[in-house]
Order: C-alpha cells, then structure tokens, then sequence
C-alpha cells in the first residue's frame, strides 16, 4: 500500500452511468489484476475502493459505475486535477493458475478488473474467453476491447437487447471446457456462477469498506478457513474456502 | 526544541500520541507502512475472551464529517493474541502497548485482564465498557456507575498494570460514571468512546447497518468529546485519556487543554493511514505556533 497524488488525464462517460477516469502517477505498488484504489474526494469523509482496469508504468486506468453522491461528484472531477489514492490494496487474482484456457466471467461494473487480468494472460499466450454481462446495451462497456485482446466474448443481456438473453450463467452453459474460472461481479452473479463453474477458480467479492487496509475489521465476511478481510485477505476468494 | 513528553499512570510518553483501539488492529497494517515506534503508543483491538466474528455487514456507514461502525468487536481472542498477535507485534514496536479488553461479563474482564497482566509487552489495560454495538454487554457496564464500579474493582483486583476504564458518551451524566470508576480504584479514564447514532437507505427504506445502530466516530463528534474530557477531568483526580474525532495537531492542544494527559486518534487512521505518524510530526510546530514548550504543562490548561 502507499498514498500518493494522481493526476487526471481523462474521465469520460463509457456508458449509461459508467465513466472511464485514466490517471498519471507511481503504479508501482500494484502488483496484480483484482486490486483496487481508495479515493479521497473532497465533503466526503471516507475513501471510495474502485478497482484497477487496467495499468502501465505511469497510468491507471478506472471504469467506475455512479451508484451514489461519492460516485458522483467523482464525473465532475476534470483532466488536470489532482486525486489522493491508496494504491495496491488488495490480493488481486493469482494468473498462476489459470492453466491453458482460463474463463472469465464477470457482470456489469465487475467486468474492470477482468479487462487488466485478461490482458496479461493474453501476453502469457493464453487461450483467453469471456463471458460479459449486462443489464441492458445502454450499459454496456469495453466489449469491443475484449476482443481486441483477441479474447473469445460472449456478451448476454437481462432484456436480451444485444447477445443472449439472460444471466452470465445462461452464455456461461454455452461454452465449452475452460481450465480454470476467475469471475467478478454482484453477489448474487457470483454465487451463480459458483455454482456453474465446473473447475477450481478465483471470485472478487464487493463490500462497504471503511480504511481498505486491514485496520478496520469493517468488511469481514466468514471463509471456510476463518474470518477474512474483503479489502486485505480479499478482495479475490478461491472457490473451494467461500461460504455462502 | 519542544518538549512533547507526557508521563500516563507512571509510564512515559515521547508524545501523547495513541492510535485508538479498533482503528489499528495489532499494528502490522501501519507497520509495514511507517516506523510506529514514533507514536506514544497505541491501544490494539478490543479482545475478548473468546473468538469473535463480531456483526454481519455492512458494518460501516459514512457521515459528512466522520463515519459509524458496527463490527461488534471481532477479535480472535485473547489466547491467539498472546500466543500470536504480541510475539507479531515485539519485532515493529518497542514500547509498551495499550491492551483494549472487552467482555460480556464482569469475570470475562476478570479472566482476560489476568491473562493480559502477564505479558511484559503490555503498559496499560485499557477496559472498555462502552462499546455501543454489541448486546448484553459492553455499554451496559458503562451506563451505569454501580456495573461500572464492579467491572473496576474486579479488574483492579487481577492485575498490577494501570487500568484505564473507556467511558461511553451514551450517558445522562458521564462525571456520575467516571467517579464511580475512580472510587473504585481506576488509574485513569479514556474518553470517548463512540456515539450512538443510526443512517437509512433510502432506495432500500432500511437501516444502512446490518446491526441497525452503529457508534459515530470522526470530526464531527469532537466538540462533544472535548465537553465531556473538560467535565470528567474536574470531576475526577485521575489522568484521563482524550478522544473523539481528534485529527489536527491544534486538536491534540486542545483536547489537553480541556484535560487530557493522553490523546487517542481514531477514524483518521482509517482515512490516512499516515495520520498519527504526521501528527506526531505536526505537533511540536504547532505548539511552536501557540507558544507552548513543554506540552505537559498544559494539561486542564482551560478549566
């Protein structure tokens, strides 16, 4: 973890509700595809954790969904202006493990954290598919980017306005062997896709958070293994230790 | 040069610096991060006699000037805490540390003082009878001066360590509780604890809170807290630990002005990590500021 200024070079709308924010500063203290930051902005006491698309030596990329004030005043924020970040929270998904022909499966503003992972098993050389999911097309976002990592997407909607129509679990029985599954999203998503999932795998679980770090003990959830930290043993579980 | 030194209950502080229990875990997340050696010390999380999970989520909610939090002292216990937290905590921090103990019965105290008052890590034993979010114990103990009185005494009896009772704000008459535990043979008061306080959703209609309630910590309780330090430390002849909200250097002046020998920092460590390690920086220039050279001299400095 380090606490640094960013400065911001884009922050765009991508989609219905969902902006894209590119920041300038020290990437260095990110080590995996999963982790996220937590940004400081100013009238709101607590950081907001968001996780990290994508990154390269000097910039990082966010795709964030607005859900509520913080989330909000984050679109007003302009190119040029500085943010605070802590950087390089959380676990992140361990690519290890992928084996050959990873899956990813993620759902709605839990499909950022996927576009980094995905981009980084495609330079290992691997056979990389994707199950993207959506409300609804107005929402969708970065499709097109998935595939052209050269990731096999599929795309499926709730009301069926572009790809099948459905739950990722629906475009998920479609597909045929993977190696091994890492997934983000809600939960209720995830504990479908637990259930889906015919191999080992990785799950990024979401909860209100108070510092990010660990200190705290705000987002504990129970593991197989015994309580665990969402913003520091997490946010990513193995599939064989969650308890529903 | 400044002189922060400040002595509680017999043991010397380089600064009256003290991250506050439950916004520091054991140590190592800030560890690994700065030199925590720099702080005067520091209270760990509230331990139990037993294992707790503490309460189901959202534990946390946020407020405009500081947040609320429900977690419900989870903890591993107090045997892991001896067996694995402290021998952890002996190869980052030299000093002696605050031990925050919390129970649900006066012999739960009893039984994880006694244990506590045998590790020679530990300064102080901090005992919290004042959590607002667990039920059937914590704050009852602390809402009223007779149990306070009990839980003192009991504890008083199992160990040689100095016992600092943690008074909640939850209270008609918070002095009424603090000389209870001074009566009873208490070595100082840390005050406050959080305040009671509850958000709804308003998509949802419902309690933002799983657990319903939640303790309000931050800035925006920090002229409470100064209030009842002013009240409680011209109440009582013993030392008395300052906190609420405190997040500024001029805020560690001031909650000493109003009587406090010690000042714990809470919900800033969980904003800034750095927060108590840029405050012990700050303070001898804000002292230099408003003309104070040796900080001990302006403890109660207000009444």
């Amino acid at each position: 973890m380090e606490k640094q200024d960013f400065r911001i070079l884009v922050n765009r709308p991508l989609a219905q509700g969902i902006y894209e924010m590119v920041l300038v500063g020290d990437t260095s203290h990110i080590t995996r595809p999963g982790q996220f930051l937590n940004f400081q902005l100013e009238g709101f006491y607590l950081r907001r954790p968001i996780s990290v698309c994508d990154w390269t030596e000097e910039t990082v990329t966010i795709l964030y969904k607005v859900l509520g004030r913080g989330t909000q005043a984050m679109t007003q924020r302009k190119s040029g202006e500085t943010m605070n970040l802590l950087t390089g929270l959380g676990n992140g998904y361990d690519m290890d493990k992928s084996g050959p022909q990873p899956l990813l499966v993620g759902g709605g503003v839990g499909i950022p954290p996927l576009y980094g992972l995905a981009r980084r098993l495609r330079a290992q050389g691997k056979e990389v598919r994707a199950v993207l999911g959506f409300n609804t097309e107005r929402e969708m976002f970065y499709v097109e980017k998935f595939c052209e990592l050269g990731v096999q997407t599929a795309v499926a909607t709730v009301d069926g306005s572009c790809g099948i129509r459905g739950m990722v679990t629906d475009a998920m029985a479609q597909i045929g062997p993977y190696s091994y599954l890492y997934t983000c999203g809600p939960e209720p998503m995830l504990r479908a896709v637990w259930q889906a999932c015919r191999t080992s795998g990785q799950f990024s679980f979401e909860e209100r958070m108070g510092c990010g770090f660990g200190a705290c003990m705000g987002c504990s959830c129970k593991t197989k293994y015994g309580s665990k930290r969402i913003c520091k043993d997490g946010p990513v579980l193995e599939k064989e230790e969650i308890v529903w | 040069m400044v002189n922060t030194r400040v002595e509680l209950c017999g043991i010397p502080l380089d600064n009256p610096i003290i991250p506050a229990s439950g916004t520091f875990g054991y140590g190592h997340e800030f560890a690994q991060i700065y030199d925590i050696n720099c702080l005067g010390t520091f209270s760990f999380k509230g331990t139990t006699a037993q294992e707790r999970f503490g309460n189901p989520t959202p534990r946390i909610a946020e407020y405009d000037r500081g947040l609320l939090n429900a977690v419900g002292l989870q903890n591993p216990g107090v045997d892991k805490v001896i067996g694995e937290e402290l021998p952890k905590l002996e190869r980052c921090f030299s000093k002696p540390v605050m031990a925050n103990v919390s129970g649900f019965s006066v012999e739960e105290y009893v039984t994880v003082c006694r244990k506590l008052d045998q590790c020679p890590q530990v300064g102080w034993l901090e005992v919290n009878i004042s959590c607002p979010n667990v039920h059937g114990g914590g704050m009852s103990f602390g809402t009223d001066p007779a149990m306070a009185a009990s839980v003192t005494a009991a504890v008083k009896a199992v160990t040689t360590k100095p016992v600092i009772m943690k008074l909640s704000p939850n209270v008609t008459d918070i002095t009424a509780i603090a000389r209870a535990c001074a009566d009873a043979g208490a070595d100082a008061l840390s005050l406050i604890n959080t305040v009671l306080g509850m958000r709804i959703d308003l998509k949802r209609r419902r309690p933002l809170l799983a657990n319903t309630t939640g303790g309000m910590s931050g800035p925006g309780i920090f002229p409470l807290a100064v209030r009842m330090v002013y009240q409680v430390s011209q109440a009582v002849d013993i030392p008395v630990v300052g906190m609420g909200g405190v997040t500024t250097a001029e805020d560690v002046l001031e909650m000493m002005l109003a009587g406090a020998t010690a000042v714990e920092v809470g919900a800033a460590n969980l904003v800034d990590p750095y927060a108590c390690r840029d405050l012990v920086a700050e303070l001898p220039n804000a002292m230099e500021r408003y003309g104070i050279e040796t900080l001990n001299d302006i403890i109660g400095g207000a009444h």
